[in-house]
């Protein structure tokens, strides 16, 4: 019990800034520009972050200037596949390298500790908080341990994360927002046609997708760990983008591909060269492998079909 | 938006324009960190070109970015993104290795190289093999499945390297040094007509197989029926439809063709310089060759120099992060990243400006 109690909330842990990228790429994917800058924004966002909360000491301060230079990531990105019509996995290649590069760049420069952040006290991060009543329901069985370890002790940007996923499914489904946003991912030149400006609804999907996507920087630079590491998002932003796809571009399902990842690594990180029954001792690198050969496998439409909204990476002409 | 420009402002004046912007901007970061821009480029250029030993070392570079370079451009054609190079090279890798570990005791290493070379092509092309017919037969999106397989092979790599392959567990996640017969000469003659000398740089003659590779995808790109095929399906796949061309096939080699290029890039680190297969030796190149083949807008004699300017990049970035220690290694990879967004996400950015300046001429030639 205690051992499957501590596999679910490394879990938890691990699917935190999954949930926020992937959620991040469906508000852009949606609206039919396609996002492999996810893991570069997430670093940018990291790196402003734990800057801007080493400099300041204030959580909030750094929460916002991660969101601030993930959102300047994204309009970059905005600006090259909307108003450009440039090619979107292109403009998305490089925005993984000007962050990788600049986040290494400026923080040896301002910080000069080998492109580390200086290490964060706690009140200058988001701290785990404990829920009411943790105490008192501790010693019920298995209602207390699940209380008190998953669903209490998780930091803010942890539970904005999961209430995010009700909130993307009613913006998405319910309003009309969400609607044009589909809409101008399934077919422009109808939206269009309606008077609706096709850029201005993409660009505004992009700017969703890079305010969560800073705060899935900031949950992992000021959250979970006390500080900026190089290269620390460490491909997050590409298994979230797998999440996105594995989850056929829905938010729910998103929540639950992310939990599945991120119980992937959990059971990587806890049963690390342990004899297990039948298989054996499974090697690390199979379990770190495994969301991605999953994705692959359903891409090859052997687990379902994963249909990508129609206009997906197409700028968008106005006349021919 | 079709009135064509001269030749010379596409292929020349363009990508100048769009790298002048992105170290322009390189600059002006490099100010904001408070150094010298002038300085910065000054150093960066002495070391890469400063003395035998540097240039030794940015044609090291440069016969990677190459191999990657022509990599991607090869799918460029087909309208394919190959976005896996990192990933084919990697296993591309493994086969030189294989090769070399078999016969680098019983075989001279001009008897070795052929072999590793197919065994580079022959890994790589497989490692693309996969991706390429389930874009094919399937539908599954190229540049999806290349990102995941270059995180699987990453992963692969490391099982292997840090078990079976493992020469010992003290040594880290490496094979054995290979035996003579599984190294290739040095070029340190190169340049000494000159009276260069270019000492321990480690430029060896994989750097002549990057030329001929380069000729050799001119001529197929060019010069074959399938080259043709290739560049219709890569401009309509409608067209090539209509013409009746195999579109299963024309993918799949394609892919296996960049695949194969991709993973011959081993052969430059793995048997020209350390001589053994280690951990991660791919070092970010297969990104490299997306940047090298946007620049050289996908032609042989535009990659050939842009790979050569990546390689001068990587070589005097290492000297001037030794020189400016608040300039890391880490500028590279942005310039990298603005060189991609300004030559390929950005490219149309300037073309209607130009369009104008040029087309106005024309005109004014013609009136005259």
């Amino acid at each position: 019990m205690d051992t499957l109690i501590q596999l679910l909330d490394v879990t938890i842990r691990s699917a935190v800034p999954l949930l926020l990228a992937c959620l991040a790429g469906l508000y852009s994917e949606r609206s039919g520009i396609v996002d492999i800058g996810l893991e570069g924004k997430m670093l940018g966002g990291a790196f402003a972050a734990a800057a801007m909360a080493a400099v300041t000491g204030s959580a909030w301060l750094g929460l916002f200037a991660g969101i601030f230079v993930a959102v300047l990531l994204s309009l970059v990105h905005g600006f090259a596949s909307i108003t450009n019509k440039g090619n979107q996995i292109v403009s998305g290649v490089a925005i993984n390298f000007i962050a990788a590069g600049l986040a290494g760049l400026l923080g040896q420069a301002w910080f000069s500790q080998g492109g580390r952040t200086p290490q964060l006290p706690p009140d200058a991060r988001f701290i785990p908080i404990d829920l009411p009543f943790a105490e008192a329901i501790s010693n019920i069985p298995m209602v207390g341990p699940v209380y008190v370890e998953l669903i209490s002790g998780q930091n803010l940007l942890a539970y904005f994360a999961f209430v995010m996923v009700p909130i993307t499914w009613w913006v998405l489904f319910r309003t009309r927002f969400g609607l044009r946003l589909r809409a101008v991912g399934e077919n422009p030149a109808a939206v269009d046609t309606a008077g609706i400006s096709v850029s201005w609804a993409r660009y505004r999907a992009v700017i969703c997708c890079g305010i969560l996507c800073g705060i899935a920087g900031a949950y992992l630079s000021i959250g979970l760990s006390a500080g900026f590491v190089k290269d620390m998002t460490a491909g997050r932003g590409f298994i979230a983008l797998a999440a996105l796809i594995f989850a056929k571009w829905r938010p729910v399902a998103a929540m639950w591909a992310c939990l599945l990842f991120g119980f992937l690594s959990a059971i990587e990180i806890r049963f690390q060269g342990v004899e297990l029954a039948i298989v054996g001792v499974v090697p690390v690198q199979l379990m770190q492998a495994l969301p991605y050969i999953l994705t692959v496998i359903l891409l090859a439409g052997f687990i379902g079909k994963a249909i990508p909204p129609k206009a997906g990476g197409v700028p968008y002409s106005k006349e021919r | 938006m079709n009135t064509a420009l001269p030749r010379w402002v596409d292929y020349g004046l363009m990508p100048l324009i769009n790298v002048a912007v992105a170290f322009l901007i390189a600059g002006l970061v490099v100010l904001f960190v408070g150094e010298s821009p002038v300085e910065a480029a000054y150093l960066m250029v002495r070391g890469a070109f400063g003395n035998g030993y540097n240039i030794g070392f940015t044609l090291f570079f440069a016969t990677t970015f190459v191999f990657t370079g022509l990599a991607v451009a090869v799918a460029f054609h087909a309208g394919l993104f190959n976005i896996g190079g990192e990933g084919q090279a990697y296993i591309g890798g493994l086969g030189v290795a294989l090769v070399c570990l078999s016969f680098d005791t019983i075989l001279p290493w001009w008897l070795t190289f052929p072999l590793a070379i197919i065994g580079a092509a022959l890994f790589g092309a497989l490692w693309a093999y996969v991706p390429a017919i389930l874009q094919a037969k399937r539908g599954s999106h190229i540049v999806i499945t290349t990102i995941m397989f270059n995180f699987i092979a990453s992963a692969l790599m490391v099982y292997l390297l840090a078990g079976p392959l493992q020469k010992a567990a003290n040594l880290g996640p490496r094979t054995r040094d290979f035996e003579a017969g599984g190294q290739i000469p040095k070029m340190d003659w190169l340049f000494s007509p000159f009276g260069i000398d270019m000492g321990a740089s480690p430029l060896n003659i994989s750097f002549l197989l990057a030329l001929i590779m380069a000729f050799v995808v001119w001529v197929i790109v060019w010069r074959t029926r399938f080259g043709y095929e290739m560049r219709t399906l890569g401009v309509s796949p409608r067209a090539a439809n209509y013409a009746g061309m195999p579109e299963v096939r024309i993918v799949v080699l394609t892919m296996m063709l960049s695949g194969a290029l991709a993973g011959m890039m081993a052969l430059n680190p793995v048997m020209g310089d350390q001589a053994r297969l280690q951990l991660d030796f791919v070092e970010g190149a297969g990104f490299v060759g997306i940047a090298v083949a946007l620049m050289g807008r996908s032609h042989p004699a535009g990659i050939v120099p842009a790979a050569i300017l990546f390689g001068a990049l990587y070589q005097g970035g290492a000297e001037l992060a030794f020189d400016m220690p608040n300039i890391t290694r880490d500028m590279i990879v942005m310039i990298q990243g603005l060189v991609i967004l300004f030559a390929g996400a950005m490219e149309y950015m300037f073309r209607p400006a130009l369009t104008k300046v040029f087309s106005e001429k024309t005109i004014t030639a013609e009136a005259a």
